[in-house]
């Protein structure tokens, strides 16, 4: 169970544009790849929710923010270069 | 700061709310340097005027994994804008985004169309930005996608630093080119063209007496017009600051209100200074009819001195303005740079109307003293000259007016008295050679009484003497007319006496010939009838 949270990422996205459905495409693959079972995402649309923009500071989109563990980490772009975002989540590849 | 303004100007000036959007500051910094400006910003965020907005980028917090947008940013822009429907947006200063997001070509591309989208939006956008070593700014980008660039800059020339203001470009306005200088004051910041682009002032014909009745005379029996600078020039203690003070002291005798430049006494020694001649300045400046705004020279740049003394003029709204001196104000600066500022200070008071009298030190005593250092003697509309005339082991104070356009003025040279009672001025002796003035004029003055005395006296001895003489002659007359009519009696006497001897002769005549029977129409007897 503590594993379940061990990572908390949230995924902030503006509608459905190309780059945001690429980025949570992305998101929940390398997840599954190699959190399986330790993390938990929220996605967040900045169009229906913009109050929540100024929260994380998010400016670019897409913007994953990695909100446990600390310190707080955020990988911006549509998270095609796995490499990268393992190292912004700082998880060593399986 | 000057999106700041911007941004709290139109809140509060033009009821256009404002989004102020930083990269740098957080909104609690911010805040407390609006403070020192004078302006609240948390009142204003919480009339739900203003919405201060701090974004925060950490490059070592960010990771690049891909494409993406800016468009965060526009949301979250976007969605500040709509919350208060605001007209104003400030980015402050976008130049952070490039420190803090490694992929540059996307930020221009973003940054274009966030251009883009503040202007479909209509929303007037103030972004700063640092200048740049070659470009400028440092990304080179406002240059072109931004409808008006302004530069500031900071500049330091003779230990003393300007801030100046250029307007680059503004599409689709006439706006001028040069270089303004400007100050961050208290109330702001404040802009004052280097030359007001027209030459149009009013003139006005009133006149305005300058409190010496001597010196009015001089300049046409009626003093200064009102709206027209005095420049009162002369060597160290001819008594310029005095005439300045008097000045200053007839207008608010006049209830007007006076504004007082200091730039060597402070207002509580030239109020004790000028009470030594009669000149009481502290109830004026109690009443709030003189301000006197006493300041270091050095404080500032020129500019600067006067961006402030503007201020102070929009504030005061004086109809009078003494600057005492000018001279000192163009300390460290070369006269190509002080002449044009100093018009702009003139040009700047002319349009408001007001009467403005600077004094101005000219080095020396002896040399040519129509020379201003300063170069402006030919903005000037009257321009007095005091100087002093070391003659006899003494030195004394003349004044004369140079030149007064539009009145006819006295071309005569007047010695300046400073007394306890103020300030007069006497006429000098004006001998067929040359001009005496103190003890000189004095002892000329005694020379002449006693010469006019002798005079005086040796014509009534002539006098005296002429009536003795037509006393004399008077006499003769007399005795002429006399002599005269003792002869006549004489004459008439001796014609009595003589008729006389004829008729006797005569009757013996007869006698005789009618002793001899003589007949009567002889010669005789006509003879006798005769």
């Amino acid at each position: 169970m503590s594993a379940a949270l061990a990572f908390e990422l949230r995924l902030y996205v503006a509608g459905q544009t190309v780059k945001s459905l690429a980025a949570c495409a992305n998101l929940k693959r390398i997840c599954e790849k190699h959190l399986a079972g330790q993390y938990r995402i929220e996605i967040i649309d900045l169009t229906k929710n913009p109050k929540l923009a100024a929260g994380d500071q998010i400016l670019a989109l897409p913007t994953l923010v990695r909100r446990l563990p600390k310190p707080v980490k955020k990988i911006i772009g549509d998270l095609s270069n796995e490499e990268r975002v393992l190292v912004g989540l700082d998880v060593r590849p399986i | 700061m000057l999106a700041l303004e911007f941004l709290v100007r139109g809140v509060t000036q033009y009821g256009e709310p404002g989004v102020f959007m930083m990269f740098e500051e957080n909104a609690a910094e911010l805040t407390a340097n609006a403070r020192s400006l004078g302006f609240d910003l948390d009142r204003l965020a919480a009339r739900k005027k203003l919405i201060l907005d701090h974004v925060y980028i950490e490059r070592s917090e960010i990771e690049e994994t891909g494409a993406y947008d800016l468009e965060g940013l526009f949301i979250r822009l976007g969605h500040a804008v709509d919350a208060i429907g605001a007209k104003r947006v400030v980015l402050d200063t976008v130049e952070a985004l490039f420190s803090g997001l490694p992929n540059h070509a996307i930020l221009r591309a973003e940054l274009r169309r966030l251009f883009r989208w503040l202007k479909d939006r209509g929303l007037t956008a103030v972004i700063t930005g640092e200048r740049g070593e070659h470009s400028l700014t440092r990304y080179g980008l406002e240059e072109y996608v931004a409808d008006c660039v302004i530069v500031l800059d900071q500049r330091i020339q003779e230990q003393i630093s300007t801030r100046r203001l250029r307007v680059l470009k503004y599409r689709g306005s006439a706006h001028g080119t040069n270089e303004y200088p400007f100050l961050i004051g208290e109330r702001g910041i404040s802009v004052l063209p280097i030359t007001s682009l027209r030459l149009d002032h009013p003139a006005s014909a009133k006149r305005i007496p300058t409190g010496i009745a001597r010196l009015d005379e001089m300049l046409g029996g009626k003093g200064v017009f009102r709206g027209s600078s005095v420049l009162v020039s002369g060597a160290p203690g001819t008594g310029k600051s005095s005439v300045g003070a008097k000045f200053a002291d007839t207008a608010c005798r006049r209830g007007e209100r006076v504004l007082l430049f200091s730039y060597e006494e402070s207002s509580a020694q030239i109020v004790r200074n000028m009470g030594s001649i009669g000149i009481d300045l502290e109830p004026w400046v109690k009443k709030g009819l003189l301000r006197i705004h006493a300041s270091r020279p050095t404080l500032y740049g020129l500019e600067q001195h006067l961006v402030m003394m503007h201020d102070a003029v929009s504030d005061f709204r004086p109809s009078v303005v003494v600057v005492d001196p000018i001279s000192n104000l163009s300390l460290h600066r070369n006269a190509s740079e002080v002449r044009p500022t100093l018009m702009r200070l003139i040009d700047f008071l002319k349009q408001q109307q007001i009467t403005t009298l600077f004094t101005s030190l000219t080095p020396g005593s002896g040399e040519t003293l129509e020379d201003s250092q300063l170069g402006v003697s030919s903005l000037m509309d009257t321009w007095l000259l005091l100087r002093n005339v070391e003659f006899n082991g003494e030195r004394n104070r003349t004044i004369y007016v140079l030149k007064s356009r539009g009145m006819a003025h006295s071309n005569q040279v007047r010695e300046f008295v400073l007394g306890d009672k103020g300030i007069d001025l006497v006429d000098v002796y004006l001998g067929a050679e040359r001009v005496l003035t103190g003890t000189a004029r004095v002892a000329q003055e005694a020379l002449e009484h006693a010469a006019a005395v002798l005079r005086e006296e040796d014509h009534q001895r002539k006098l005296g003497r002429l009536a003795n003489r037509q006393k004399e002659i008077g006499d003769q007359i007399a005795a002429l007319r006399a002599e005269a009519e003792f002869e006549a009696a004489e004459l008439a006497f001796t014609i009595a006496r003589e008729n006389g001897q004829q008729c006797t002769r005569q009757q013996s005549t007869h006698v005789m010939a009618q002793l001899r029977g003589a007949d009567d129409a002889g010669p005789s007897g006509k003879q006798g009838k005769r």
